[in-house]
């Protein structure tokens, strides 16, 4: 595992100027553009499906990272955003107000709203320490999932438990993205569409976050992350980057969101629980908190391994035994949290940490650690 | 019937639950400053195994309050025992690590426990047997059964023993200097090591308690109970003040309190807009609101940072 | 107050439960000035500049800066008025480069905000590449260019010392205030800390210090505040403040009389 973290680490980083070889570039450019393709002839439309989730995730992880991995602020009711984006589509998207609005008029909105509701949830908990912080964002995402429940009655705005259904698809102009693309030479099947649509979502995101982890205000996430006083004492006005973290790490959650809402169809308040939450801070604490090549390979990870097991596991059982003891989604579950304690117990700064980080662990192995001592954070 | 009084009754006893949970909470991270994520799992493991050990015995024909006691008997050791097992395995080889990975594997613990516990229970709700005679007494036009009393009175003589326990034992001696310094309780002496299992499974023994109570007061167990019980445990003691055992007992009471009165006059106060089932909002309303203008809880100290 | 006066203290005071860390301190700091302040440990040295830096309210009195008063409990703006300071206990962002410190410190000169930095507008490029340079410019300044890429915290003790320097006159300030810098240094060390701050005098800051070592601060400072309890007991210059009877007495306790 560890000579795999290293060598993703010489990969992320092989040039000397700490840039990647074009080649490296183009290679994985075509393989992205390709892979759906492999993916619906050699595994069916089930894992196509599952790789346009892991896009979203990649998404989720990304905006999350923006909170607790470069400001350091623990949000564990991150997936509210993800709501916020994906009923906001699924308002103005859907019979349920026979509302039709454009693709381009509302994922900025719904980016805009969750930015909001982001800010909504960053202003009274800006001081509280990390753990009373983690607590208050846990509590704000069930709030949200708990309204979204019940704003059927007594004017009926989210259908309740029943969900939104029959909402509208993503489209451009008239070309909805639910039916196949005939471009004459090829049709694009509607999964490959959204494949390709949420590649480029995914890929801008992708883009801001790295621009924003070497930039001004990615430098003053870091600093309240590493300080807070020593932050402020260097003129950076911590609330209100805080704020900006909260606000900007939501509007990725929103666009996702609206993605998802445009691609499913679908809506209702058993998607956004808190175990998604959970499941998006795992994404980004497994694989290397604040890493962004780590956190991408967290989502990807635990999106494609727990569905790999619920396909496989009960096949195998059925050839080995010639009947399924352990039901496959339990199965899958149990080795995720399994898989949590033991990654955490052997590589506690995540699967692939920042390089720097990585040094750190090296040298702190190299060194004897003093003595076992429990710490307190002060 | 006086609702009021009812819903303070109602109110009482699931505080009184809160409490016990609230404890094994904020005793751990008054310790090591770890949320404990799994404890709530551990009720659930508490209900469950009180729930098999009674049906087992049920047909012996011995008294439900016998049962009830053996019950407790064997689940309060599987429950510390698991306590140590997540402690030894789960905790301490982390507490060198960064910041998130304790919280990270403590979810894990959880969500482990919650599927293993669905593999031997099964997904069903299990109704608990009446462990007391359906008795009920009338106070001031409310009604309060038995079983209610009994709970109301365990739970705090329960935490009667541990307060004196921490005040007033060599141990608990030892668990407060761990819990204000432990590098410098190491050094005077103080095993840590063997304080903080004590802690959890003290934590542990608590939980088995509260979940054979949840178990007999709302008469059912089941594999997702832990879940939410241990997010309003946990919220009542960040009300209290983490770290801070009286205040977790206020803390557990006071969401019991409020969950009992929101919850039966939520419909009245918002004219009918919002129904109880908008309950489980109030936790986190409560929570919210009590934070923002106190960060350290209600009895928790002022934290003023150190410059 | 005069043209020639930067900083005005005047009749702070700050209580924590029952201890009065600082009771009525006033005080006036001159431009171009290094001024000491001495004082037995919890004496309030550190107390003052936090108050007077923004990180604590006190509870009565006030800062005059550049004849702008400062508003307490916004530590970024005094930042901005031009105060940066230096923590007692080295607070550096452990895990970021040595370089990345002394650019956080250029942040609140810098004009780029979240949108610019996400469009990466030219504007928003010179910037960058500007602050980087003149972060490395004030390492070489204070000497320590070399660990420009290092992790804060594998710096040597000095090496940090001078590093927290450095990201404090990154803001650009009109004062430094130092909180016992020299504290842990071996003699050349210190020589080193003494030259760097007549540098920094030289070069137009003035310099508020907070030191143990007497020798460094009758050497260096022109005049000398003297706090004991949370009072101020004598402000003059250092010949002086040397053979004051109260300062004699701070220092070697009331039982010298005995
Ligand atoms: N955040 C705080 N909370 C409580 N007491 C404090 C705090 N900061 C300082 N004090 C107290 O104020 C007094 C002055 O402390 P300080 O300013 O650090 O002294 P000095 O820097 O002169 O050694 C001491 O008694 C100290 O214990
Ligand atoms: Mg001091």
């Amino acid at each position: 595992m560890k000579m795999t973290a290293r060598f993703l680490a010489r990969l992320s980083c092989p040039k000397k100027d700490g840039r990647m070889h074009w080649w490296v570039w183009a290679l994985l450019g075509i393989l992205l553009a390709v892979m759906p393709w492999i993916v619906a002839a050699g595994f069916g439309n089930t894992w196509l499906r599952i790789l346009n989730f892991a896009l979203l995730y990649v998404m989720l992880a990304l905006g999350l990272n923006i909170v607790v991995g470069f400001a350091g602020l623990l949000d564990m009711g991150y997936i509210a955003f993800y709501a916020v984006g994906a009923y906001l589509w699924a308002l103005l998207a859907s019979p349920q107000f026979g509302l039709h609005w454009p693709m381009w008029a509302i994922l900025p909105l719904g980016a805009g709203v969750a930015g909001l509701f982001g800010l909504l949830l960053g202003a009274p908990t800006l001081k509280l320490r990390g753990d009373y912080l983690a607590i208050v964002t846990l509590g704000f995402g069930e709030i949200i999932r708990i309204f979204l429940n019940n704003l059927n009655a007594p004017v009926n705005i989210t259908n309740g438990p029943q969900g939104i259904s029959a909402i509208d698809a993503l489209h451009f102009g008239s070309v909805s993205l639910a039916r196949p693309m005939d471009l004459g030479i090829v049709t694009i099947p509607s999964l490959v569409a959204f494949y390709y649509v949420f590649l480029m979502a995914a890929t801008a995101i992708i883009g801001i976050a790295l621009r924003l982890e070497r930039s001004r205000v990615g430098r003053a996430w870091a600093a309240i992350r590493e300080d807070e006083i020593a932050a402020k004492a260097c003129g950076i006005n911590t609330r209100n980057v805080k704020l900006l973290a909260f606000a900007m790490g939501a509007t990725f959650g929103g666009v996702a969101g609206g993605l998802f809402a445009g691609f499913q169809q679908f809506v209702s308040p058993e998607s956004f629980g808190l175990l998604e939450s959970v499941m998006v801070l795992c994404m980004v604490v497994l694989g290397g908190m604040g890493h962004i090549p780590g956190v991408i390979f967290g989502a990807l990870l635990l999106t494609l391994l727990p569905e790999f097991f619920r396909q496989v596991a009960g096949p195998v059982q059925q050839a080995l035994f010639g009947k399924i003891y352990i039901d496959p989604e339990s199965l899958r579950m149990l080795l995720f949290g399994l898989s949590l304690v033991l990654v955490m117990r052997y590589r506690p700064s995540g699967l692939w940490p920042s390089p720097q980080r990585q040094r750190e662990i090296d040298d702190t192995q190299r060194v004897d650690a003093p003595a076992a001592m429990p710490v307190r954070h002060q | 019937m006086d609702i009021f009084l009812q819903q303070i009754i109602n109110g009482v006893v699931l505080g009184s639950i809160y409490a016990l949970v609230a404890l094994g909470y904020t005793m751990v991270y008054g310790i090591l400053g770890l949320i404990n994520f799994a404890h709530g799992e551990v009720v659930m493991v508490g209900a469950l195994v009180a729930y098999t050990v009674m049906t087992a015995l049920l047909p012996t024909g011995l008294p439900p309050v016998l049962l009830a006691l053996l019950a407790l008997l064997v689940a309060a050791p599987v429950c510390m025992a698991l306590a140590w097992i997540i402690e030894r395995y789960a905790y301490r080889p982390l507490r060198h690590a960064p910041k998130l990975a304790p919280l990270i594997s403590a979810i894990g613990v959880s969500i482990l426990l919650q599927n293993l516990a669905m593999m031997i229970w099964g997904r069903s709700y299990h109704a608990f047997p009446d462990i007391l005679p359906p008795l009920h007494y009338d106070i001031g036009g409310a009604q309060i059964t038995l079983l209610q009393v009994v709970t109301i009175l365990l739970a705090a003589g329960t935490m009667a023993a541990l307060a004196w326990l921490i005040q007033r034992t060599a141990m608990g001696q030892a668990m407060r200097a761990t819990a204000e310094n432990p590098a410098i309780a190491a050094l005077m002496g103080v095993p840590v090591n063997r304080i903080i299992t004590l802690t959890f499974v003290i934590g542990a023994a608590l939980a088995a308690l509260a979940g054979l109570m949840v178990g007999a007061n709302y008469s059912v167990a089941h594999y997702y109970m832990g879940f939410m019980l241990g997010l309003k445990a946990f919220t009542a003691a960040v009300l209290g003040g983490i770290g801070n055992i009286t205040g977790a007992m206020l803390g557990g009471l006071l969401l019991g309190l409020i969950e009992s009165l929101g919850g039966g006059y939520i419909e009245d106060l918002t004219g009918g807009f919002l129904g109880s089932n908008y309950q489980d909002i109030f936790a986190f309303l409560v929570l919210i609101s009590v934070l923002v203008f106190r960060p350290g809880g209600l009895m928790g100290e002022r934290v003023s940072e150190r410059a | 107050m005069t043209a020639h006066t930067l900083l005005r203290v005047s009749q702070v005071g700050k209580a924590f439960g029952g201890v009065q860390a600082l009771k009525d301190v006033s005080m006036t700091l001159n431009r171009g000035e290094i001024y000491g302040l001495i004082g037995p440990n919890g004496a309030g040295k550190t107390t003052l500049f936090n108050c007077l830096t923004g990180l604590y309210v006190p509870d009565s009195g006030e800062f005059v800066f550049d004849d702008q008063p400062l508003i307490s409990s916004a530590p970024d703006k005094t930042v901005r008025q031009g105060v940066a300071r230096t923590f007692q206990n080295i607070r550096l962002f452990a895990n970021m480069t040595a370089l990345e410190n002394v650019m956080v410190g250029r942040h609140a000169r810098l004009r780029s905000n979240i949108i610019s930095d996400i469009l990466r507008t030219p504007f928003n490029r010179r910037e960058e590449q500007t602050t980087e340079d003149q972060a490395l410019q004030l390492m070489r300044y204070v000497g320590i260019a070399h660990r420009a890429h290092d992790l804060a915290k594998h710096l040597s003790y000095g090496d940090q010392r001078r590093l927290e320097i450095a990201r404090a006159l990154a803001t650009q300030p009109k004062l430094l205030c130092l909180d016992e810098p020299a504290a842990g240094m071996n003699a050349n060390e210190t020589d080193g800390l003494r030259q760097l701050i007549e540098m920094i005098r030289l070069d137009g800051i003035s310099v508020l210090l907070i030191e143990h070592d007497v020798q460094l601060v009758m050497g260096l400072c022109d005049r000398i505040a003297v706090l004991d309890y949370g009072e101020l007991i004598c402000e003059d210059i250092p010949s002086v403040v040397q053979k004051h009877p109260r300062v004699i007495e701070a220092y070697l306790g009331s039982g010298a009389h005995a």
